[in-house]
């Protein structure tokens, strides 16, 4: 909050109590218990003083107080701002926090992450990774002197051997990009706890509809709001939640001092995106499933990663960690396919450019499909030995299956592999 | 239209170049988009690629593949007004060679999206939006009745929609005939050679009931009066009048299209030609929207389909369990065969919606406002068709200031509840409603 001039005394007395910001809603009434009923309630309570059944957009940067030195709930817009604290607190319910806080991009709340360790700290982080959070620890950490090393998570072994006396953290994603391997994460963060290390995930591709990591004992989970969370490619955001007090208050310090919030309007936004989260992203995994099914059989196509499919390395392991979130109903594996053309570089950026529903894009996870090239696009800042080393080839397309209809979807894509065809 | 010319905009607007992940991967995908600056108004018919899915034209519809600086939303025009580069471009304009945007009140780019987005939805040539519901009727009849004329509606209706032609448009001269929801013998025998419109809601508010649009069209048809449909409560995904020969199709935008009990729109679908004098009365008036509102009702448009299926389920699964309750008097829903209208509903809907109206049996009004009050879940406010549930007793909400016989001619008994399902899930709107009608 605070001016710069602020001491670090009035900086305690002054902050609001991050709990109090933060604390999720525990619904008196359990028949809130319910994910999509929560999200559409929780922290989104009716305005006291209107009745408004939206809450307000406060862009106030700061609050008038109530005395010199007595201080209300909010003061400054960096420490806390109401739209914020609603988006907080219906993430914290629906990620199964005791708190959450948004930044404002999801490299800005990894970042905080990062900001927890010093000098000379270790993480381990997993090898399909987003090529953001991969330039983030190689080229802005590495000058702080925290040491990365990269492993194949879904290798325990390599996992442990990675570990060091000043390891800290292991680091990775529910659902890898782009190549959607699925960690062992109740395991890893069980061989975490026991070596006194921190884990954390970014559990973008998963969203907390289909995957709630904090239950499987990992310490944080990371969203990028700007993919499923907020789901309207409108709005940049990400996200922190966490299931330890003292963790919480340890980044919400970061946060405040750091300054990367995420702006009311975003907040508003985002929370409007979660009202339809569980819809828009069950409905994308069955579109999603579909496609794969199609691509699997498909003569161009060499082959097909989808946590959905049998023929996933880690189907097993993705059908127990996704039905366990999701124990009624169908189980939904998310809506991103990577998959791999029998084809060049240049035919595989031809198909990916003639796509006429499918928009070119990075990004994901909103009603917009999109289509991208990890090896040019959102890999790209990998280098071409890691590239080769992680398996990011030249023939691989990612998907980002939006709302669109699954007939309208394969007819643009089979379109696009002959009009890559004819254009030879 | 010059709204989403790539040129104009990478003249003043270069995107920006430099070396980041989130880089646009190159300036082909640009160059190998045709531009659509010609068209009036973005439509699917110029987008072959786009296919016939609901969904697919929710997301889609309406909207420029290639936006300014290569954005894949729309961006928001807050100009009020939109300049001209010479006076040799303004006599273009205003000699009809280039069709472009003048002044805010005429026309945005947000705006005409989002209409061409409705359009594509209703099936319509055109569609117009209004800066609310009844901002939209009034520009309708206004445009459309001088003095002297008459209107025929079906009694069923929103109460302001009633008062509007009852007591205001009457002060211009126009006369206003209500007969029985459903009557079309009465209907037929209101009409007279000044009736110059027919009205009706379908489904009616709050009695769901639903009106044979075959029959009332043929009765227009037969008669040259021209027809008017309130589907709100249909929405284009359970009913398209126009596909029924209906010429006007009327939305409270701010319902089920907008549908996150955030903005207030209204909007008229049909004919362009018989739409053009309605728009120009508009720009006159000025009942329009802010670009920021065009917005959220084109990001909420995007859910349509997803939430207007979740809205059906919910509808009848929460109409089926109140009708099963033993302390429900009676249970109106067009998706239960006890409806009066079960039969129409079923032949000319996809869905039944999301709202049900029911009575408390043996309960006074007291009574009956101590279920509103116990309900948890669903929160007591006017309005439907958001995702979040709404309760309301139509007696206090609506009609507390009509006298006890007004009430009984508009059907509005003491002990009825109006329900909206928002997009909980259904088990927690039955829980909510289970334990609200425990309450005495």
């Amino acid at each position: 909050m605070h001016g710069q001039e602020a001491s670090e005394s009035m900086d305690q007395a002054r902050d609001p109590s991050p709990s109090k910001l933060s604390k999720p809603v525990t619904p008196a009434d359990p028949s809130l218990a319910s994910f999509r009923t929560r999200a559409v309630h929780v922290g989104q309570e009716v305005d006291a003083s209107t009745g408004a059944v939206v809450p307000p957009i406060h862009f106030a940067s700061t609050f008038r107080q109530p005395g010199a030195g007595v201080w209300g709930q909010y003061d400054y817009s960096r420490s806390g701002n109401p739209t914020r604290t609603a988006l907080q607190t219906t993430l914290a319910s629906l990620d199964d926090g005791v708190g959450s806080l948004a930044f404002s991009s999801g490299m800005a709340a990894i970042h905080a992450v990062t900001m927890l360790f010093r000098s000379g700290d270790h993480v381990v982080a997993g090898a399909d990774l987003y090529g953001g959070a991969y330039r983030l620890l190689h080229q802005i950490c590495d000058r702080a002197g925290l040491e990365v090393t990269l492993v194949d998570l879904t290798d325990l072994e390599a996992v442990r051997q990675a570990v060091r006396p000043s390891t800290r953290m292991i680091w990775g994603e529910t659902i890898g990009n782009p190549r959607l391997t699925i960690p062992d994460w109740p395991t890893i963060a069980d061989f975490a706890r026991h070596k006194g290390l921190m884990t954390g995930v970014d559990n973008t591709f998963g969203t907390p509809a289909l995957l709630r990591p904090l239950n499987w004992g990992v310490d944080i989970v990371m969203h990028s709001a700007t993919k499923y969370l907020g789901g309207h490619s409108d709005c940049l955001g990400g996200t922190l939640a966490v299931s330890d007090q003292d963790l919480f208050d340890r980044l919400y310090f970061i946060q405040n001092a750091t300054g990367a919030v995420l702006d009311p309007m975003s907040c508003f936004l985002i929370s409007r995106g979660l009202k339809t989260l569980d819809l828009r992203i069950r409905e994308q995994s069955s579109t999603a499933l579909r496609l794969a099914q199609w691509l699997a059989e498909h003569p161009k196509v060499r082959s097909v990663l989808y946590p959905g499919l049998p023929d996933h390395p880690h189907h097993a392991r993705a059908r127990t960690l996704f039905s366990h979130s999701q124990p009624e109903g169908e189980t939904a594996f998310g809506a991103m396919i990577t998959f791999e053309l029998n084809e060049s570089l240049q035919r595989v950026a031809s198909v990916c450019q003639s796509t006429r529903l499918f928009h070119l894009a990075v990004s994901l996870g909103a009603v917009e499909s999109l289509i991208e090239q990890p090896a040019t696009m959102s890999h790209a800042s990998y280098d071409a030995a890691a590239r080769a080393r992680f398996g990011i080839t030249d023939g691989l397309i990612r998907l980002s299956v939006g709302l669109e209809s699954f007939d309208d979807l394969r007819d643009d894509l089979q379109r696009a592999f002959e009009t890559a065809d004819s254009s030879e | 239209m010059k709204m989403f010319s790539v040129d104009s905009v990478s003249e003043t607007d270069p995107p920006a170049k430099s070396q980041t992940l989130s880089d646009s991967p190159s300036d082909r995908d640009l160059a190998s988009q045709p531009p659509s600056d010609h068209s009036d108004r973005p439509s699917l018919s110029s987008e072959p690629a786009l296919g016939p899915g609901h969904s697919t034209r929710c997301v889609h519809g309406g909207e420029g593949r290639q936006n300014p600086a290569g954005s894949i939303t729309t961006p928001i025009f807050t100009a009020s007004t939109f300049t001209f580069e010479s006076t040799a471009q303004l006599l273009d304009f205003v000699e009809g060679r280039q069709q472009r945007e003048e002044y805010g009140r005429y026309g945005n780019p947000n705006e005409r999206v989002v209409e061409a987005k409705l359009a594509q939805l209703e099936g319509a040539e055109e569609a117009v939006l209004y800066s609310s519901g009844m901002a939209a009727i009034v520009g309708l009849l206004m445009s459309k009745l001088s003095a002297g004329d008459e209107i025929v509606f079906f009694d069923q209706c929103y109460h302001r929609s009633r008062e509007f032609c009852g007591k205001h448009l009457a002060k211009f001269g126009v006369v206003t005939r209500q007969v029985p929801t459903g009557d079309f013998a009465a209907m037929e025998a209101a009409i007279t050679p000044r009736t110059k419109m027919l009205v009706s809601e379908s489904p009616t508010n709050p009695h769901l009931s639903c009106i044979d649009l075959e029959q009332f069209v043929a009765i227009g048809k037969a008669h040259e009066v021209e027809t008017l449909i309130d589907a709100t409560l249909a929405t284009p995904m359970n009913v398209r009048p126009i596909d029924y020969g209906v010429d006007y199709v009327w939305h409270s935008a701010t319902k089920y299209l907008g549908g996150h009990n955030d903005l207030l729109a209204g909007v008229l679908c049909g004919r362009k030609e018989l739409l053009e004098p309605v728009r120009s009365l508009r720009g006159c008036l000025g009942s329009i929207n802010s670009p920021q509102n065009l917005y959220l009702l084109q990001r909420g448009l995007k859910t349509f389909a997803l939430r207007m299926a979740r809205h059906n389920e919910n509808g009848l699964a929460v109409a089926k369990f109140l009708d099963s309750h033993p302390r429900v008097e009676r249970v109106y829903y067009p998706g239960l065969p006890s409806h009066p209208s079960h039969q129409i509903a079923v032949d000319q809907m996809n869905g039944f919606g999301g709202l049900i109206t029911f009575t408390v049996k043996d309960a006074d009004w007291r009574e009956t406002s101590r279920v509103v009050d116990a309900a948890q879940v669903a929160r007591i406010a006017p309005s439907l068709g958001g995702a979040e549930s709404l309760i309301e007793q139509p007696l206090v909400m609506s009609y507390f200031h009509y006298s006890p016989e007004e009430r009984a001619r508009f059907g509005i008994a003491d002990n009825m509840i109006r329900f909206s399902c928002g997009i909980e899930d259904s088990e927690d709107l039955i829980a909510d409603l289970d334990r609200a009608l425990a309450a005495r």
